[in-house]
């Protein structure tokens, strides 16, 4: 397990990266769209609207960071 | 055409960038170690790399078009976006620009601090092989991943391979020519740009992937990008605005 460890932590570094509400917020809206794709609603404009909530979420952190 | 010559363009600048950041790892260890061991560790990164690609990319290919894309078009947002976040963050103020010269420089210091590395078969000198080796292939995954989930989606891995290789021996030739690390390249335009794209492709085939019929069909890949980089072009504008209005502190390294 211990020598596991570095390979886990790369592989989260590599995917999360410097912050994880990308790659959650990623992932729900996919699973958002697809939900809503299968309910039979066009979908087409949720995952433009959604990846704008997500940079903006992502970058407000990022300043409240630096201050 | 227009979609291929996207493919090559986002893997070209996305490639160009990592090998420019290898490129300073190499130099400092060649100039400072010797050239021996720091060739054998960017040639063991890069078969590293072939044979991901090797593995990867004829697997991707006999899954379900539609479950790859909903796959890879989730990575390509996440890597996007990523990418998107620091080139706003670097062009805003908010985090310090790339500086080669001074990661060379302090890759030269460290390399020379840095004693006692013995040798293991034909590497002599330990220290180099494994530095070289390691940020060729740190550097290198990000750009293999691209050029798989790129590739495989266009149905063409070999037109991605084609571009990261053009990158690569672009990068290269400049590198050996001016024998110094490329701190004049634009890196922070070709990150975001990379981002721009990166995050378009995503979002077109991530929602592809999941029963979106764009209206449109092929032809609103090129709204999906006007309106990515009309997103991340404002952003840049409101955070320089608020960068300049707060007197922000001194930005914080990038990476």
């Amino acid at each position: 397990m211990r020598a596991m460890r570095p390979l886990l932590a790369f592989g989260y570094e590599f995917l999360v990266g410097d912050d994880w509400t990308i790659a959650v917020g990623v992932v729900l809206a996919l699973a958002l769209t697809t939900a809503l794709t299968v309910a039979g609603i066009p979908a087409w404009w949720l995952l433009p609207l959604a990846i704008l909530g997500t940079l903006a979420l992502s970058l407000g952190r990022a300043i409240r960071r630096s201050r | 055409m227009t979609a291929a010559a996207l493919l090559v363009a986002t893997v070209f600048l996305a490639c160009a960038v990592e090998a420019i950041e290898a490129l300073t790892i190499v130099l400092a260890m060649g100039t400072t170690r010797g050239w021996r061991s720091t060739l054998y560790g960017v040639a063991g990164g890069l078969a590293v790399l072939a044979a991901v690609v090797a593995v990867l990319g004829p697997t991707l290919t006999v899954i379900p078009l539609g479950a790859v894309r909903l796959v890879v078009g989730g990575l390509l947002l996440v890597f996007g976006l990523q990418w998107l976040r620091k080139a706003i963050l670097r062009a805003s103020g908010f985090t310090a620009l790339h500086d080669e010269a001074a990661i060379y420089d302090r890759q030269v210091h460290a390399a020379r601090a840095a004693t006692g590395s013995g040798g293991w078969l034909f590497v002599t000198d330990r220290y180099a092989f494994t530095l070289a080796f390691k940020g060729v292939l740190l550097e290198g995954l990000e750009v293999v991943f691209i050029v798989i989930t790129l590739g495989t989606n266009m149905g063409s891995i070999a037109l991605a391979v084609l571009g990261a290789a053009l990158a690569v021996l672009v990068v290269t030739v400049i590198g050996v020519a001016v024998r110094a690390p490329l701190a004049r390249v634009p890196e922070n335009t070709m990150k975001f740009a990379v981002g721009v794209m990166l995050t378009s492709f995503g979002i077109f085939w991530g929602a592809e992937g999941a029963g979106v019929h764009w209206p449109g069909e092929d032809a609103a890949l090129l709204g999906v990008l006007a309106y990515v980089l009309g997103v991340a072009g404002m952003a840049v504008g409101v955070l320089r605005r608020i960068h300049r209005k707060h007197g922000a502190a001194e930005p914080a390294g990038g990476g």
